[in-house]
């Protein structure tokens, strides 16, 4: 929980990891592609502030001890959830598995959940580990990566039949969030890795799932925000935003985040620190105290207390089921997550 | 001078009209030049004509396809160059930087660089990319003319020409031109970017939007990869140039 001016806010970083990408974890012969993809987080890492960089050598492995500490006792999270990233062709033992993620939730009950994922191409064998991984987890949300390459695939959409039957699965198994990465890519595409119009149809065929849509299909925020306006049940997935642009682009920050508020509307975006790539703790501080920076911005919706509320806990909450504290509730009216709040701009828009 | 005019020797091509020449490549996605966005590690000019460019880009895993596009057209740019007898262009710190290379190198296009890995598909994300310049450009013609209070209405009348020349508006010009939609003086301001058909006071707000939030995009990435190439090297490419927009009005 943070506190700022009397007002309290509950925190559930709706988007974070445990990683090892330390060079005794490299596959052999692909050392280069696990080398350049940590050295990329890295770099992104880059765009905080300098008092929060780590080296490399911290930034490739950090511990238990590392992340309970920047997470909870610093970062005023209250509620972690762990999106785990596979890359197995890389990192032998994964670069963030669900077992890895699930044993150290274990030792702290309460303050993770635990995703787990999938990949349509599996077949199902994967429709048996997913279910596996439901009951050894307790997971009730997933996280995709569309864009993955795999044994000759140059990625997949949720377009796809077979993607539908895990989605169904999903459902069978009481899966609630379906977290997309539709960002910065994770491995070489010709295709469009960033369209998101996949999700628009799996959005409107599984109306009782939600999409968190992560890294708000940067670099398409505008493909993503037209979509998202017409889907009630597709969240803007925040990882990367405030990470990636309050500190470094203040000013392109404030744009993102008022054409976010403007199109898809502060009930249906959440929270992510993206850990470790930042840490949470300025994050929080300074999204409590952000406001647009001048006149100009005029024409986007306004924040206050309770828009911040919404975005950094009380949606995710929602969407995850988890009990928020009578004193961190909204002051005002309104509904987290309420998917009949978005903002249907089609109709109607103004400048 | 005239292309071919010479041939032994380079008499007045300088390296600034290389320069100038990578000027007139844009990062696809971005719709910026390579100069000013930094990638522009460095660029020579030897005495036999031979000009000599390296490109950067912010990560090791850019999207290869953007990548292998800006590596051809500097290569085409550069070699257009009158008086440069020979070009190198080579892509480095990248995953894909020896197929790239070779490639572009070989005149190949990126599926035959790429074999087995990659379709064509790229021309068709090139348009789709340029209209989205469009949008974007027409939000930098037309702010200035709202904050001064002008209507809807009078907004869908006006013409190309009607609105001050700035390199805003030659810039959008341009764009259109390329996707062959209306982009002479008498052709109508507002037009949509696949259609070309002027856009309407109804249509009006929401095309507007559309463009608002399509230029917010473009610029946030081409503030993003800033931030990422300046962690990556900590020095400026050759014409680098910072995002303007934002070092005016927040730092």
């Amino acid at each position: 929980m943070y506190e700022k001016d009397g007002n309290k806010y509950f925190v559930v970083d709706s988007h974070m990891h445990y990683w090892d990408a330390s060079p005794q974890n490299w596959v052999a012969g692909q050392e280069q592609y696990a080398k350049g993809w940590i050295e990329c987080f890295h770099a992104y890492q880059g765009l905080g502030p300098p008092e929060t960089h780590w080296s490399i050598e911290h930034f490739q492995k950090y511990s238990e001890d590392d992340l309970m500490k920047d997470v909870f006792e610093d970062g005023y999270v209250d509620v972690a959830v762990f999106q785990p990233t596979y890359l197995k062709e890389w990192y032998a033992d994964g670069f963030n598995t669900t077992e890895r993620n699930g044993a150290l939730s274990e030792k702290h009950p309460g303050k993770f959940i635990v995703n787990t994922r999938w990949d349509p191409r599996e077949g199902s064998k994967g429709l048996e580990e997913l279910a596996a991984n439901v009951e050894r987890w307790g997971s009730i949300g997933v996280k995709l990566y569309t864009a993955e390459w795999r044994d000759g695939s140059r990625g997949w959409t949720l377009k796809d039949p077979e993607a539908y039957e895990y989605l169904q699965k999903c459902q069978e198994l009481g899966i609630k969030n379906i977290h997309v990465h539709k960002g910065p890519t994770i491995w070489p595409l010709d295709k469009d890795a960033f369209d998101v119009s996949d999700v628009d149809h799996a959005a409107t065929d599984f109306p009782e799932l939600n999409f968190i849509v992560e890294h708000v299909g940067l670099p398409r925020i505008e493909d993503f925000c037209f979509m998202a306006t017409q889907e009630p049940n597709v969240y803007a997935g925040l990882s990367v935003v405030i990470g990636g642009f309050m500190h470094a682009r203040p000013k392109f920050f404030a744009k993102v985040m008022g054409e976010l508020l403007f199109w898809v509307g502060e009930d249906k975006m959440t929270f992510g620190s993206d850990y470790g790539i930042w840490e949470p703790k300025w994050q929080v501080e300074g999204f409590v105290d952000w406001d647009y920076p001048s006149e100009e911005f005029s024409d986007y919706p306004r924040v206050n207390t309770d828009t911040k509320r919404k975005i950094l806990g009380l949606n995710a909450a929602k969407l995850y089921g988890i009990e928020v504290p009578e004193e961190c509730r909204l002051s005002g009216e309104g509904t987290p997550a309420a998917q009949d709040d978005a903002a249907l701009v089609t109709e109607g828009a103004t400048v | 001078m005239t292309a071919g005019a010479t041939q032994e020797a380079t008499p007045g091509t300088t390296l600034s009209e290389v320069l100038a020449a990578l000027d007139t490549v844009r990062d696809p996605e971005i719709d910026e030049p390579v100069t000013s966005l930094g990638f522009v590690s460095a660029c020579t000019l030897a005495d036999d004509g031979t000009a000599r460019v390296r490109l950067r880009l912010p990560t090791y895993f850019c999207a290869p396809n953007f990548a292998f596009l800006m590596v051809a057209d500097a290569y085409d740019a550069v070699v257009a160059v009158p008086g440069v007898r020979a070009a190198e262009v080579v892509l480095e710190d990248h995953f894909a930087a020896e197929a790239i290379n070779g490639g572009v190198a070989a005149r190949a296009g990126f599926a035959d660089s790429f074999v087995g890995l990659a379709e064509g598909e790229l021309d068709e994300l090139r348009t789709g990319f340029v209209r989205k310049a469009v949008l974007a450009g027409t939000d930098r013609v037309c702010r200035p003319l709202i904050a001064e209070g002008r209507t809807p209405e009078e907004l869908a009348s006006l013409r190309l020409g009607d609105v001050p020349p700035t390199a805003d508006r030659e810039r959008l010009r341009a764009r259109r031109a390329e996707l062959g939609l209306p982009a002479s003086d008498d052709a109508p301001l507002l037009v949509d970017p696949t259609t070309g058909e002027p856009v309407g006071t109804e249509a009006l707000p929401k095309h507007l939007a559309r463009s608002r939030l399509t230029r917010v995009n473009l610029e946030a990435n081409g503030g993003i990869c800033r931030g990422m190439l300046q962690h990556r090297y900590g020095t400026r490419g050759e014409g680098q140039r910072d995002d303007m927009d934002e070092m005016e009005e927040v730092r």
